[in-house]
């Protein structure tokens, strides 16, 4: 017998398990359909009489953090990317549990990267049945040769949210790499060796877990101000050597692309954002760290310069390109979830005006609204998108799944979503006629530009009214798909195992799509 | 039986190679073809690579052989350029594998066609080449001559001639920079009878090279008309340039190539170009007497988009029509700067409008304000008004709007 038995079609067309990993999970009823109800998940009611009255909380070693917090079999630890490829706290908590000889964790990072590739042994020696997480590299390429012992489960930012506040996960032991800490557990990520500017991942499960832990390798005394982390969620407090590698936490700069080709896909996309209207004087968007992403900004940038216009606000993943902006003047803030690079750390260090917030604000599901509907423009990438305008961002075209959802899924609610993407990787076109995994619907995505043409979503029919006169190469997405296929070919698709690997989740906490196993 | 060659190999794979293959393939004597393919693309195109390797092999009739291919996404041109390439190594063979041309290149170009930038691309590199036409240069050059390293200069030419049939360029004018004469001769089998556009002649110092060219050229009987760039490099060339530049009706333009040139005079080339100011006025004295274009040389130092945009701007006191583009960013900054002025397109402006009211009131006499204006002034006035409606600055309708 198979994993899964019961099969159901969500609202998506997409074949989905109704029970993963034994617990029953509503299949995608639409954007906006589902509204989960009653009350939220509380945690352990905690007495401060049973804390150290002189507020030191400090433990000697990760180790003895976890045994007093009762880690034991079949538990859920959670733990945040903020130290991204640098992280050196994750795959340690794992090696300990191996050497407890606990048996059946749930790991439930909010991702985890190629620095996380050990992890593999301890899903292999039975410590770990599974992540529930985004999976970058190495880790996502075991999940999806089926070597994984439960099902996989990918959450964006926002769903991680979700899914504790609606009881879906509990997470017994959430560990925060915290770059600097009191004896109390106050932290934040401005200060210290493993700098990263700011924790924005970490408030649901620091707020909801029944023990947190915070790990820091820069001991302040209390108050560690300003207080990113706040301390009366804090249980243990442990300082190691190092909890990161710094070059690998932060990019000493992150740099605009080079390639003339992404080059001219970034002035396509700030030439749209400028002839529709929706780049404008008081206006606020969000772009990545990538490098096409980058030169986006730095186009925007210019532009708001040139027409003396002034953003009111960016949401982060901050980085240089961002900070300039508000150093020139031509921004007022910057709300900040990640920093990218030294000088974004810097500016929220220094500049009140570059403002740390957590995803809480701008991504939960469960939040009494999000900014993310606010932002005028979103720029995201995908490694797939279908004729339907349906987005893949996790799976690669030959099945493997080798990226998370991050805030991807969340972001799609803004105004005007805008995939600029090659329209072909290689010899590999990006637009196919069904994605291979679906992780955002295409009525929520409004604008895939290439360096071949623009293609605006039917739906967005005032976008395409706004661009009669306008010379840019506006073309329906099927042209874009012929056009490509017609330079690469027509690829085939890639034949995967029925065998379910992971779970991908809409931000509302149903499924909206399961990946298959690939056969190597 | 005489010892032959049994092995050969052609194109790259390896570290920081994209959308190329590494075909390498051994003659054998029994076990029919034994493929062995490792591909980045292999979910998506393993079948179609195998069936067209299997394809080829047939065409070339080649019966046994251990053929192995690694592939980093090549577009299926540039497999077959590479596989033919590393077959015709083994066989001799004077079937040419041909993929259906593309209509889109099938395009002949006036000879007075707008050339203000040219594109190089080597010879050799199709990550290169996929993408030029997007960047909108008014040609492409795919480069078989000081790009190409000596041992791939073979298989370039067939890359070459496949991406001259089968690759869009979106309305670039098709050129090929082919080797140093006398070896052009056998790089024109490749390229003249695949619908290229334009032959930039390198290091060309004298009128009989330009004959035997066309003389070659005429042999391959092209469909179209094929026109010539001489690039003068050198002292000689210079002496020689309005010669060479009336050689033959087909010039329709000639370029300068200062690396060698400087090298040929002994002497550094300088950023201010004082060393060349001779050679290049000479160029656009020739050219403008021979009534073709004048092409510049391209500018190297591809991050300096300041030095760029200074040296465009000389070039067109010079006279210069256009110049050569290394990368395509340098290619707006030439377009821009070699474009009208707001200055010079609104004294354009004025002076055809002056014109045509004369025409329209019988007058043989055009004047402007108190000057009398030439027919060469009003021809002049007319190709700037047209270069601004080709990039966008001045609406296709704008005589109506100015009535208005």
């Amino acid at each position: 017998m198979k994993k899964y038995d019961t099969l159901v079609k969500n609202a998506a067309g997409r074949t989905v398990p109704e029970e993963i990993n034994g617990r029953k999970h509503v299949p995608f009823q639409g954007v906006g359909k589902h509204r989960p109800q009653g009350r939220k998940h509380a945690p352990l009611i905690p007495t401060s009489l049973d804390y150290p009255a002189d507020g030191n909380k400090t433990v000697a070693s990760l180790r003895e953090a976890l045994e007093k917090a009762g880690l034991q079999d079949g538990m859920t630890i959670s733990t945040h990317h903020h130290l991204r490829n640098g992280d050196l706290v994750s795959n340690e908590i794992f090696k300990h549990a191996s050497e407890m000889g606990v048996k059946n964790l749930v790991w439930f990072p909010s991702a985890a990267f190629p620095c996380n590739a050990p992890v593999i042994d301890y899903l292999e020696d039975g410590t770990l049945n599974r992540i529930e997480g985004s999976m970058n590299g190495p880790l996502g390429k075991y999940c999806s040769e089926g070597r994984m012992t439960g099902t996989a489960v990918l959450r964006s930012h926002g769903g991680r949210y979700q899914a504790i506040q609606d009881g879906e996960i509990k997470v017994d032991i959430a560990v925060i790499a915290t770059p600097t800490a009191d004896p109390f557990g106050n932290g934040n990520a401005v200060d210290g060796p493993s700098a990263c500017g700011v924790l924005g991942y970490s408030l649901a499960d620091y707020q909801y877990a029944d023990k947190v832990i915070v790990v820091t390798d820069n001991l302040v005394d209390f108050p560690c101000i300003p207080m990113q982390i706040e301390g009366n969620f804090v249980d243990y407090v442990v300082v190691v050597d190092k909890i990161g590698i710094p070059e690998k936490i932060v990019s000493g700069t992150t740099r605009i692309t080079n390639s003339p080709d992404r080059l001219l896909i970034a002035q396509l996309t700030s030439q749209f954002c400028l002839e529709t209207g929706i780049l404008k004087d008081r206006g606020c968007f969000q772009f990545g760290a990538g490098g096409t992403s980058l030169a986006i900004g730095h186009d925007f940038h210019q532009i708001l310069k040139e027409k003396n216009w002034k953003a009111r606000f960016a949401f982060g993943g901050s980085t240089q390109y961002m900070v300039d902006m508000i150093r020139d003047d031509v921004m007022d803030y910057i709300l900040d979830a990640q920093a990218f690079d030294l000088e974004a750390v810097r500016s929220v260090r220094e500049n009140p005006n570059h403002y740390p917030v957590s995803i809480f604000h701008a991504y939960d599901f469960h939040s009494k609204g999000n900014y993310t509907t606010m932002m005028d423009i979103v720029i995201l990438g995908a490694t797939e998108v279908d004729i339907n305008f349906n987005g893949n961002v996790v799976t690669h075209s030959d099945g493997y799944l080798l990226h998370g959802i991050g805030g991807w899924q969340n972001c799609l609610h803004a105004k005007c979503t805008i995939l600029p993407i090659p329209l072909f990787r290689d010899r590999i076109p990006v637009i196919k006629d069904e994605v291979t995994t679906l992780c955002g619907p295409g009525e929520l995505i409004d604008v895939i530009v290439t360096e071949r043409g623009i293609a605006v979503n039917p739906r967005r029919q005032d976008l395409l009214d706004r661009l009669k006169h306008t010379g840019l190469p506006i073309k329906t997405i099927e042209e874009l798909k012929n056009e490509a296929e017609k330079i690469c070919g027509k690829p085939e698709k890639p034949v995967l195992d029925d065998e379910i690997v992971a779970a991908i989740k809409w931000v509302d906490g149903t499924v909206i799509d399961a990946v298959r196993k690939v056969n190597p | 039986m005489e010892d032959r060659v049994k092995n050969a190999s052609a194109g790259n794979y390896g570290e920081g190679i994209r959308s190329d293959c590494h075909v390498e393939i051994s003659l054998k004597d029994t076990g029919g073809i034994d493929l062995d393919l490792k591909s980045k693309v292999a979910v998506m195109f393993g079948k179609a690579i195998r069936e067209q390797v299997l394809e080829m092999a047939r065409f070339f009739r080649l019966q046994h052989a251990g053929i192995r291919i690694m592939d980093s996404g090549a577009l299926p041109f540039v497999i077959a350029a590479r596989l033919e390439a590393a077959i015709k190594k083994l066989i001799t063979s004077s079937n040419d594998y041909l993929l259906p041309e593309l209509k889109e290149n099938k395009q002949a170009t006036p000879k007075d066609r707008k050339r203000i930038s040219r594109l190089y691309i080597p010879g050799n590199a199709p990550h290169l080449m996929i993408n030029a036409g997007i960047h909108k240069p008014d040609g492409i050059i795919f480069d078989l001559e000081d790009a190409v390293a000596p041992d791939k200069k073979y298989e370039a030419r067939f890359l070459v001639r496949n991406a001259l049939r089968n690759l869009n360029l979106y309305g670039a004018e098709k050129m090929v920079r082919v080797n140093q004469f006398p070896k052009s001769l056998d790089d024109l089998d490749h390229i003249v009878p695949h619908f290229v556009n334009l032959i930039l002649v390198p290091k060309c110092e004298s009128k009989e090279e330009i004959l035997e060219i066309n003389q070659k050229i005429a042999s391959l009987n092209p469909a179209h008309r094929v026109w010539l760039m001489p690039i003068i490099e050198s002292a000689l060339g210079i002496i020689h340039s309005f010669e060479i530049a009336t050689a033959a009706d087909n010039i329709a333009a000639m370029a300068i190539g200062l690396e060698d040139y400087t090298a040929d005079l002994g002497i550094q080339r300088t950023s201010t170009g004082k060393e060349s100011f001779y050679a290049r006025s000479h160029i656009v004295n020739a050219c403008k007497a021979a009534r073709i274009q004048a092409i510049d040389s391209v500018y190297s130092d591809v991050a300096n988009t300041e030095g760029l945009k200074e040296t465009v701007l000389e070039s067109k006191s010079l006279g210069f029509d256009g110049m050569g583009c290394i990368h395509p960013r340098q290619i707006a900054i030439i377009h821009e700067h070699f474009a009208p002025s707001s200055r010079e397109l609104e004294k354009a402006k004025k002076i055809f409008l002056a014109f045509r009211e004369a025409s329209e009131k019988g007058l043989g006499v055009v004047s402007l304000g108190t000057k009398m204006i030439d027919p060469p002034v009003v021809k002049q006035a007319k190709n700037t008004i047209d270069m601004a409606v080709s990039r966008g600055m001045l609406p296709e309708n704008w005589l109506k709007e100015e009535k208005q």
